[in-house]
């Protein structure tokens, strides 16, 4: 350890002082993509009690609208409410919209094959054919 | 041999002092795990979905969902859900501030409305059950308890997991990086919200 201290320079007290310089000026930060560590990028307490309100708003509409008679409209209404809420959701609370992409394909990718092999199986069943 | 030394000192002290694990990806891959069974989990529901769609129409005249479906309950219960999610997720905000009082507070709330939740769907299936729609009447009750018997079952699951997650915290004994274990436990939780979000608008509301 002597020899490293000798090898490093002079003023260490104590060769592991000399180590991590060392580590400190040689050693490169490893890659870290952790949204944690930035958080600007993140809601605050607030916004998210505001997207809590909407969606409670939205979830409101959706049994006013069952209540009422909206003819042909309301199926296509009730299904872009509920999917307003789905990726409200997805995409603030699970921090998908924050976070690496990496885990939006992961996820998409099997909502994406779910829906698809379902689809076809009910189009088989003919459950779209009135 | 220094250099060696000088890498092998480094690796130790990053997973020692502050338990962060790197990967080659530079992602976590608690996390990547968590999502990946969480998209895997989308083919689990969407097959008991679309299995009840097909089946909604297949019940007696005095038994089906017009005659027995309470919307202004399951609505309240829906509500319960949805402020869990608000819960989880500002415990997560806790987690990343590394305020445990408030972390271990708002997962007790997640986990006591979650509670009300499978509490409430414990007492709709009763009232059901007293109406005669029973697991076997018709493949239309069949399918509607496999499919929200199946969500409740995620639900308990999840409330168990928060309070172990609590229990942990408290306890001291979450290695590694905290705020990361409640978001992965938080993943699960809007995981499940999102899945009775589809329940409540296609089951529930969409008349069969």
């Amino acid at each position: 350890m002597s020899d490293l201290t000798t090898e490093l320079g002079d003023g260490y007290d104590h060769p592991n002082e000399a180590v991590k310089d060392a580590i400190e000026e040689h050693v490169p930060p490893p890659p870290h993509t952790d949204p944690l560590d930035h958080p600007g990028e993140h809601w605050s307490d607030l916004q998210f009690i505001y997207l809590a309100i909407f969606l409670a708003a939205i979830t409101a509409a959706e049994v006013a609208a069952s209540y009422i008679d909206l003819g042909p409209v309301f199926i296509p209404l009730l299904i872009v409410l509920m999917l307003i809420k789905f990726f409200c959701v997805v995409l603030f609370f699970m921090h998908l919209h924050f976070d690496n992409r990496w885990f939006s394909i992961l996820f998409y990718m099997g909502m994406v094959l779910a829906v698809g092999v379902y689809v076809v199986t009910m189009f088989t069943f003919q459950f779209f054919v009135k | 041999m220094a250099d060696t030394a000088i890498h092998a000192d480094a690796t130790h002290d990053d997973h020692g002092e502050h338990g962060a694990h790197h990967t080659s990806t530079g992602l976590s891959n608690n996390k990547l795990a968590m999502w990946l069974f969480l998209g895997s989990e989308c083919l689990l529901f969407g097959g008991l979905i679309s299995t009840y769609m097909l089946y909604r129409g297949r019940h007696s005249e005095n038994l089906g969902p017009d005659q027995v479906w309470d919307i202004p309950f399951t609505s309240a219960s829906s509500f319960v859900l949805l402020m869990s999610s608000l819960t989880m997720v500002l415990a997560v905000t806790a987690a990343n501030r590394k305020d445990d009082r408030n972390t271990n507070l708002w997962l007790v709330m997640t986990a006591l409305l979650g509670s009300l939740f499978v509490a409430g769907q414990m007492y709709e299936f009763t009232t059901f059950y007293r109406e005669g729609l029973g697991f076997t009447t018709s493949l239309f009750s069949s399918s509607f308890y496999t499919l929200t018997g199946f969500h409740g079952v995620h639900v308990s699951v999840g409330v168990i997991i928060l309070l172990a997650t609590v229990g942990m915290n408290i306890k001291n004994r979450i290695h590694g990086n905290k705020a990361e274990v409640v978001e992965i436990v938080g993943l699960y939780w809007h995981f499940v919200d999102i899945v009775w979000i589809l329940i409540f608008t296609l089951v529930y509301l969409i008349p069969a």
